[in-house]
């Protein structure tokens, strides 16, 4: 299984590497949110630096649909998804390595954003490693949410609009979880984000099982 | 399910129902705090309770028979589907009702709390459920998809409780529900509630119950839809050759068009 997850991560990195759709559509999407939401709220630094963790979140949620669409478009063609199914790779592993692969852009995209709110935001992180480790459990949670839902939708015709409706519901509780520990790790002490990292804990948990259990009959259902 | 059991639900739903109304509108005091707000309060609850636990628990417990291959049936795919439908339709009246119940109590029709929150995303997932379910597809692998769909959302219902709870509370905490189990509701308001949940679970059991039966007519129609229509284009290929002059008498099977070269 874990050889397995590792050759399907690898297999989608390496398309990433060579294709660069996430850097070059998923990434500049993120930061137009950024500027969308500025312009949506004005110009005022204080109410923007105040609004930045929920944006920095919405802008994460938004983007894993995305590269959550772009982790399936890769498997549509050219039967690639028979292909996989029929060669004797563990379904369990199909999903870890998929959703290990997504983890990764994600977190990279997360970093690129950090800086983006740095930059255009002026915003400060005064409690780093809360909002490294909300980060990184959020991020787990939303690539094994992402993978599970991109599987589910992924042989549809309406697949572009039946995907966000539903799986952004799903993530909401990412997206509470993960604004409220950065808005501490921003400003205010860091013990009013810990508590939110028992959501994101139980969530990416949750998540990872569902998919390693599921995805066997989900692939059949696709 | 035989008709006369179906009809008796009915008929018990419905009596049950009228007799809520006219204990709730006439028979009970106002409420020394609400006033009459309170009547509404005998429909909320149990609306609620059909929408949140019944429907969505039904729909849950329906998906894992079906995804478990020993219980795999269609039964359990066209059960869920039936609930979750109803149970739509439940959703959007809790919160319907309970916003007419907060306009007067709160001064506002909505606030973010912790409970219309949660409620109003069980909503968004429910319909997510039945979006999926139009997606046209082979019968077996609709039903997998949707019983998978339903589980995987079905687990999030509590993370997304907590968390919004967590968010901010300001909601009054379950009365009937609560763990200690003592009724804080006394004399003829409780039965009054108590018979409300009945009559709403038992109107709850009918409808999912029509649903099933009319999913059940609805893929009988498809199959035999398909059929006559398979039927007419076999007589059409029967027909053609005669009709163009180059089919040999008696010969049944449908020639593509064109005739020898």
């Amino acid at each position: 299984m874990w050889r397995d997850a590792l050759l399907v991560a690898g297999k989608d990195l390496r398309i990433e590497a060579r294709s660069r759709v996430a850097l070059w559509q998923v990434l500049p999407f993120a930061l137009l949110v950024l500027f969308l939401a500025a312009f949506a709220l004005g110009p005022s630094a204080p109410v923007l630096r105040s609004a930045a963790p929920g944006l920095f979140w919405l802008a994460v949620l938004f983007s894993t649909v995305l590269a959550t669409q772009r982790s399936f478009a890769i498997e549509s063609g050219e039967g690639t998804r028979d292909g996989l199914r029929l060669s004797g790779i563990d379904p369990a592993g199909i999903f870890l390595g998929k959703a290990a692969a997504l983890a990764v852009e994600l977190a990279a995209l997360q970093v690129v954003l950090w800086a983006g709110l740095a930059l255009f935001f002026g915003v400060h992180v005064h409690t780093v490693w809360l909002a490294v480790v909300a980060s990184l459990l959020a991020t787990v949670g939303l690539a094994a949410a992402g993978v599970i839902y991109g599987a589910l939708s992924a042989g549809l015709r309406v697949r572009e609009t039946l995907l966000p409706l539903l799986v952004l519901p799903i993530l909401a509780p990412v997206l509470l979880a993960g604004s409220r520990a950065w808005s501490a790790a921003v400003s205010g002490p860091a013990s009013a984000g810990t508590p939110w990292l028992r959501i994101l804990i139980p969530f990416a948990a949750v998540y990872v099982v569902v998919g390693v259990v599921l995805y066997g009959p989900l692939q059949e259902a696709a | 399910m035989r008709p006369a059991v179906v009809r008796g639900i009915g008929v018990a739903a419905l009596l049950t129902t009228a007799a809520t109304v006219w204990l709730g509108l006439w028979v009970t005091p106002p409420d020394r705090v609400q006033g009459n707000l309170v009547r509404l309060l005998y429909l909320h609850p149990p609306v609620a309770w059909v929408a949140i636990y019944l429907a969505f628990g039904l729909a849950a417990l329906s998906s894992l028979c079906y995804l478990w291959r020993r219980t795999r049936s269609f039964f359990w795919d066209r059960l869920a589907a039936a609930s979750v439908e109803v149970g739509v339709v439940f959703n959007v009246l809790t919160l319907v009702t309970g916003s007419l119940w907060g306009r007067p109590t709160w001064g506002v029709w909505w606030t973010w709390t912790a409970r219309l929150t949660s409620t109003a995303l069980l909503l968004v997932l429910f319909l997510g459920y039945l979006a999926l379910r139009r997606v046209p597809a082979d019968p077996e692998v609709r039903a997998r998809r949707c019983a998978v769909a339903a589980l995987v959302a079905f687990v999030d219902v509590p993370i997304v409780h907590f968390s919004v709870d967590w968010w901010q509370t300001l909601h009054q905490s379950a009365t009937v529900l609560n763990p200690d189990l003592n009724l804080k509701v006394h004399g003829s308001m409780a039965w009054t509630l108590l018979l409300g949940f009945v009559a709403l679970t038992l109107v709850f059991v009918w409808m999912v119950v029509v649903r099933y039966q009319i999913e059940v007519l609805r893929d009988r129609v498809g199959d035999e839809e398909l059929e006559i229509s398979l039927a007419e284009r076999w007589a059409e290929g029967e027909a053609e050759p005669a009709a163009v002059g180059h089919g040999a008498p008696g010969f049944a099977a449908p020639e593509p068009a064109g005739g020898p070269r």
